[in-house]
């Protein structure tokens, strides 16, 4: 029997997990969002809390609006949880939870020419979760000591498609009070699809502070890659496959990894393993 | 880093996200973030 290949069983669970937190479908035609006791719970991937199928709290719009609260300036409970999360499973969780990941992975598919980033752009993502995601809601405050959820408003392309647009085309009466920050975050929103055609991943890549708070405990995680330096052959095969532009032989704790498991199917002498215990190295 | 100092590391992480989480939920940070998540969040979609 012809065995199921890595990418497969990936995208199998990539769209359970997108039905799992997004199981609420039939408020799409209502117009409402889900106002249940689950959303007392984070999502660990990025996915819009004002999506109506949303079941789950966003964990970067929850750190931010706990941040932003009269009595709060720091959310130990949401920072608690994706630390949780990240030092378990690292980046897994973009790879194979993150509904946002899935949809790029979608707009990806379509038929232009691919392109890489420089490494240089990698590094926006930890600005944005510094300055937008923890600086700026907590810092910036109203006469009441309120913040605003900067990332979600202004920056956030998962909040504008899956919950702004939506929502307005059910509610025409928030389609009157419609600005430059809609403006603003639809640009942002079309350039990140343009961005997704091109390149693999662009908003994990480039903008999304959850992959940065992942890509850090990459380098720590109980899940993690190692590599058999007696079976490796540097024959570079893991590195061209890799999407993310990662080489695992020379970075297997990169935080750019999604561990999408593509370097450990293409290696000629099995020398790459992802798990949760290390492989033993053979002699 | 050592793979030692590495499962150090893990471990003082994990035990830390716990304790973090427990402060949080203690001093009532749960609530904040239901009464956000159960709102339409008006940031979230362009409107803030």
């Amino acid at each position: 029997m012809k065995k199921i290949g890595i990418n497969v069983k990936r995208k199998l669970i990539q769209i359970a997990a997108f039905g799992f937190t997004n199981s609420k479908l039939a408020n799409f035609s209502k117009g409402n969002i889900y106002t249940g006791n689950w959303k007392q719970f984070c999502n660990p991937g990025l996915n819009c809390y004002s999506c109506p199928a949303a079941t789950y709290a966003c964990p970067i719009g929850a750190m931010q609006a706990v941040a932003g609260s009269m009595n709060y300036r720091f959310s130990f409970y949401v920072v608690g949880f994706l630390l949780a999360v990240g030092v378990l499973f690292g980046r897994l969780i973009c790879g194979y939870i993150c509904p946002f990941g899935l949809i790029q992975e979608v707009i990806h598919l379509l038929p232009v020419k691919k392109i890489k980033i420089p490494k240089w752009m990698t590094y926006i993502k930890y600005a944005v979760l510094l300055v937008f995601v923890i600086i700026l809601p907590a810092a910036v405050t109203n006469y009441m000591g309120i913040g605003k959820p900067t990332f979600c408003q202004y920056i956030c392309p998962a909040g504008t498609l899956e919950g702004g647009i939506p929502l307005l085309s059910t509610h025409s009466e928030l389609r009157q009070t419609l600005g430059h920050i809609f403006s603003l975050k639809i640009t942002i929103l079309v350039l990140v699809v343009i961005g997704c055609c091109f390149v693999y991943r662009f908003f994990c890549k480039t903008l999304c502070p959850l992959g940065a708070i992942y890509g850090l405990l990459n380098k720590v995680s109980f899940y993690h890659m190692t590599i058999d330096d007696h079976k490796c052959i540097h024959c570079g095969k893991c590195a061209s496959v890799c999407k993310m532009d990662v080489n695992p032989v020379k970075e297997c704790d990169s935080a750019e990894c999604i561990r999408c498991g593509k370097c450990v199917e293409s290696c000629p002498t099995d020398a790459i393993h992802l798990g949760f215990r290390d492989k033993k190295s053979s002699q | 880093m050592d793979s030692k100092t590495k499962r150090a590391m893990r471990y003082l992480t994990l035990v830390s996200a716990f304790a973090f989480m427990a402060y949080g939920v203690t001093r009532g940070e749960v609530s904040v973030v239901l009464n956000k998540a159960v709102n339409i969040c008006l940031e979230c979609i362009g409107l803030g």
